[in-house]
């Protein structure tokens, strides 16, 4: 960090450098959780989405039932039934499992896949669904299989239909990884939480690191609109 | 039925709890919501640049954050207020700022803002022929509101409300972190004397998908309700 910085910071009470440095700490474990399970959450939602549309019941009806269950449960419950189950199923201390699970980092990033995928998949689900029904016919009169239609048709009108409903859940996600703090992380809150404890300062603390938050929350909502420009290019007014 | 280890009746304190918490704030979010929407909908540059700051704000920081300041920041306030109020009027006044309150407030806030964004649409979504036809009548502004606006008003926004009550119910869990014995709480520490998490956890996300299906099956009541006399096209 330049000198001028460092000197500039020591003056302030709260926003000292080792402020900072714990918020910087915290930006990257909240960088790194959200990332991480938005990734792997989409991985996890396209198929389990192709699953959840297929006509047969006993095929769509295991994806509903998961989808429904944590949808309908707060995630800070489904975090402390995996932080704390984790550790009570018989004999995983002894293998080499346990060496991940241990960290916290491990069952919230396990939590917040599982609850990020379960919305992915929804928001997915009904963009397939919403296909118009002419376009698969006639991928299928020109003979393209069951995949090639799926790769080349339905996924990429599907994702046009799901970008600005699939935006709103990264935002959401970005915002719930904030209860990662409960299960001892210091991500951004919790390093917001060490700061208020250590100075009694609880707004400096709190509203520095709500401004944090909301300038990610910009830079995301900016890139999705970015994104979507990119994808419903072919929609823009002719000469525009 | 699951032997619950003698926390059965706590958890169950716990869920009413978490009831009367939710009903709470979503009292206040539907105040602050219809405020919000007539800020946002009228004529006033100052009433739409507080509402869309109010709104902006409240997408931007977590709802724990924001919990996190009015619970703690809240009661540095109350103290500040109480010591000034002492030291220069002799009046001795204090205010406990208990997770209760923070949760009502924070909640309903953050709601408040979403609702504003339902009611807003939904305003929209009224003819305006018909706000024109009762203002021909002779019908005062505050009537064409109550008798014209609200009514059509309601069937739009309807699914947006039970929206945003699917997800408060929710969030009112987070409130356990700043202390409130509401059911995740009881079951939080049942889960760590006890030593199974599972037997805890368990029935208290059943409660929550019970409470969701409950009322969900309300909003289609009410549903139906306002959408009396309207006739739906057929695609």
């Amino acid at each position: 960090m330049p000198d001028f910085i460092t000197v500039w910071l020591d003056q302030n009470d709260v926003f000292t450098t080792m402020t900072m440095l714990e918020y910087w700490n915290g930006l990257v474990q909240t960088v790194q959780l959200v990332f991480l399970s938005l990734v792997i959450g989409l991985l996890v939602a396209v198929p389990l989405a192709i699953l959840r549309t297929n006509r047969r019941w006993w095929v769509s009806g295991p994806v509903w039932v998961y989808t429904y269950l944590f949808r309908g449960t707060p995630l800070l419950i489904q975090l402390y039934i995996i932080y704390y189950g984790l550790a009570q199923i018989p004999g995983i201390q002894e293998t080499f499992w346990w060496s991940i699970f241990r960290e916290p980092f491990y069952p919230a990033l396990l939590a917040f896949t599982l609850n990020t995928a379960a919305y992915t998949t929804e928001i997915f689900r009904g963009a397939i669904a919403a296909t118009p029904q002419g376009e698969i016919e006639a991928a299928k009169a020109y003979g393209m299989s069951w995949f090639l239609r799926l790769r080349r048709i339905v996924l990429p009108s599907t994702a046009r239909r799901a970008v600005q409903a699939y935006s709103n859940e990264v935002i959401f996600m970005l915002h719930a990884s904030a209860i990662a703090s409960v299960v001892t992380i210091v991500d951004l809150t919790g390093a917001a939480r060490n700061i208020y404890s250590r100075f009694y300062a609880p707004f400096e603390a709190f509203i520095g690191v709500a401004l944090i938050y909301m300038a990610l929350t910009f830079l995301l909502v900016f890139a999705f609109r970015k994104l979507e420009n990119h994808l419903l290019r072919h929609q823009r007014p002719a000469g525009g | 039925m699951i032997d619950l280890k003698g926390y059965g009746p706590q958890l169950a304190e716990g869920a009413v709890v978490t009831i009367e918490l939710a009903l709470l704030s979503l009292l206040l979010a539907l105040f602050l919501g219809l405020t919000g929407a007539a800020a946002k909908l009228s004529a006033s540059r100052v009433a739409r640049g507080v509402a869309t700051t109010y709104t902006t704000i409240v997408r931007g920081v977590p709802d724990l954050v924001m919990m996190l300041l009015f619970y703690y920041g809240g009661q540095v306030l109350v103290n500040g207020i109480s010591d000034l109020l002492y030291e220069h009027y002799e009046i001795d006044w204090f205010f406990q700022f208990d997770p209760f309150i923070s949760g009502v407030l924070t909640i309903g806030l953050i709601f408040g803002a979403y609702m504003a964004e339902t009611f807003r649409g939904a305003f929209l979504a009224v003819e305006a022929g018909q706000i024109e036809a009762a203002r021909a009548y002779g019908f005062t502004r505050w009537h064409t509101f109550r008798r014209i606006m609200v009514p059509q008003m309601l069937r739009h926004a309807l699914p947006g409300i039970g929206n945003n009550w699917q997800v408060l119910l929710k969030t009112t869990a987070l409130v356990s972190i700043i202390g409130l014995t509401d059911m995740v709480r009881v079951a939080e520490e049942a889960a760590k004397a006890e030593r199974s998490p599972f037997l805890f956890f368990i029935p208290v996300a059943a409660v929550y998908l019970a409470l969701t299906a409950v009322t969900e099956l309300f909003i289609k009541w009410l549903n139906r309700r306002a959408n009396v006399g309207v006739v739906q096209g057929e695609g």
